[in-house]
């Protein structure tokens, strides 16, 4: 058990990396699929044509193969950036599709009365979206959101398989100089849990706050 | 009755959402037609540009993709990404089955099981569950073959939202029909063996395709434990042929019809009017003649 307290410094680091990777991935996977899923609604066939190749794409192919295909392959095309901010932005996209899923499932809570009421009051398309209709889609989203953060964070782990230092690989390395697997992936796996458990809650939390009651 | 699945995927927005477009709105609809299409063109000739520069774009860099060998190579990867992910639906489906039962039922002691299960099972990456198994049983004593070593940590993993999804299709069922298998004599098991599963299971198949979409995503993880499926042979091959950028998108696309399939066929399940959804399975019956009169 002393080795985690000798390798705590490491195994800290390696756990800011996955927290900021998750954060930073996740606000930007918010933005976006926000975006994808208001051009999914919209009056022009080809954004909404556009919005949903996009879902199609990042729902259907592995993040893995997506991972692998920006980290190893893209170079030998000039399209080099750091490794780090690489993955974040893969991971922001892939997970821009499951945020827009859930938040157009939210758009489908809203009461047909609601958008009528804001047309009949001659809000544009751009007002009713923006005012009425978004607002109270994020909110019956949060919960699905806060699943897709959940999912999100646990994606951060195959960042470790492109070579991403955090908390996976750190402690993978850990395990092959310890070989105490059992032990190590186990506390690994608790901490994960604690993340997703503070995800969980937060969104909990969020929904009772913003929960509108029909 | 709540429905545990996201609504259709493939239709157009709620009617209501904006008028019948007047010549005004038409122009402008029109125009940003015209603005995204440029927009996603120029994206399209910049990204083509970028590949041309670095002779990505080379008649010879293509080429071999269009012999047999090579998809015949590619092939026998997918037929392993085909053979993990039946394994893990059908021990995944099983157990996530027993789980959503287990956290449905009135004993406490099983409940809680499943519950835990579930919610740690959800909750941690399946790369670290890979590593502990190909790391951690051998240090048992335990050394299972290589498919084993990809198909039991996804198993974990999917059995947990395969019970999800199963959960929330018997919460979406009206309580009614418990009510009534139970005042016909049946058992507990009974009813919920002949009565409930049967709905429960048909109302939620297009949400169990959409998971066996991710689960198929799931074994290119098989890539970490060098077990030949899709991405692993995608590897392979590109460490042969140093066509990077096209080995991968070869096998992206690969991915994306093979997947693509299986989320057309739950988009269609989904929009279907089904026949004999619960829903609409309590609706037509008639009161038969013979129904005792209740006055």
């Amino acid at each position: 058990m002393d080795f985690f307290v000798d390798s705590a410094g490491p195994l800290a680091t390696a756990l800011g990396t996955t927290i900021v990777m998750a954060l930073v991935a996740g606000a930007g996977a918010l933005v976006l699929g926000t975006l994808v899923a208001a051009a999914r609604i919209s009056p022009v066939p080809v954004l909404r044509g556009a919005a949903w190749a996009y879902t199609q794409f990042f729902v259907n192919v592995p993040l893995l193969a997506l991972l692998i295909l920006a980290v190893f392959a893209l170079p030998d095309a000039g399209l080099i950036m750091p490794l780090a901010p690489t993955t974040v932005l893969v991971l922001a996209l892939y997970e821009a599709a499951y945020v827009a899923e859930a938040v157009r499932s939210g758009v489908n809570t809203v009461g047909n009365g609601q958008i009528e009421a804001s047309r009949a009051l001659g809000l544009t398309l751009g007002q009713t979206l923006r005012l009425v209709v978004l607002p109270q889609s994020l909110r019956a989203a949060v919960q699905p959101i806060g699943n897709v953060m959940i999912a999100l964070t646990m994606n951060t782990a195959l960042a470790a398989a492109v070579g991403v230092v955090e908390l996976t690989s750190a402690v993978n390395k850990l395990n092959l100089v310890q070989a105490q697997p059992i032990l190590i992936f186990t506390a690994a796996g608790l901490v994960y849990m604690v993340l997703a458990l503070v995800i969980g809650l937060g969104a909990g939390r969020l929904e009772r706050k913003a929960a509108i009651v029909r | 009755m709540t429905t545990p699945t996201t609504p259709s995927v493939r239709t157009a927005p709620t009617v209501s959402l904006y008028d019948e477009p007047g010549p005004r709105t038409r122009r402008a609809i029109r125009l940003w037609s015209v603005v995204v299409v440029l927009a996603l063109a120029g994206l399209l000739a910049a990204g083509l540009v970028q590949f041309g520069s670095r002779g990505q774009l080379d008649a010879d860099r293509w080429t071999p993709f269009l012999s047999w060998p090579i998809w015949q190579y590619l092939l026998v990867g997918l037929w392993g990404t085909i053979q993990a992910a039946a394994l893990v639906a059908v021990l995944g489906g099983a157990l996530g089955l027993l789980l959503a039962l287990g956290r449905l039922s009135p004993r406490r002691p099983v409940r809680w099981v499943s519950t835990a299960y579930i919610e740690v099972a959800r909750t941690v990456p399946v790369l670290l569950l890979i590593y502990l198994m190909l790391f951690g049983l051998p240090q048992l004593g335990l050394d299972l073959p290589l498919i084993w070593k990809l198909v039991v940590p996804l198993t974990v993993a999917n059995s947990a939202a395969f019970a999800e999804i199963v959960r929330a299709g018997i919460l979406g069922l009206s309580r009614g029909q418990r009510e009534a298998g139970l005042s016909l004599g049946l058992s507990s098991a009974q009813t919920t063996r002949l009565v409930v599963l049967p709905q429960a299971l048909r109302f939620v198949t297009p949400s169990l395709v959409t998971q066996l979409v991710s689960l198929v995503k799931d074994t290119s993880l098989g890539y970490i434990v060098a077990f030949t499926e899709l991405l692993y042979r995608g590897q392979v091959l590109s460490s042969f042929n140093h066509l990077l950028i096209q080995t991968f998108l070869v096998v992206t696309l690969v991915y994306l019809v093979f997947n693509g399939a299986l989320s057309t066929l739950a988009a269609r399940l989904r929009a279907r009017p089904s026949r004999r959804s619960p829903r609409r399975a309590a609706a037509p019956v008639p009161a038969p003649a013979s129904a005792p009169a209740l006055d």
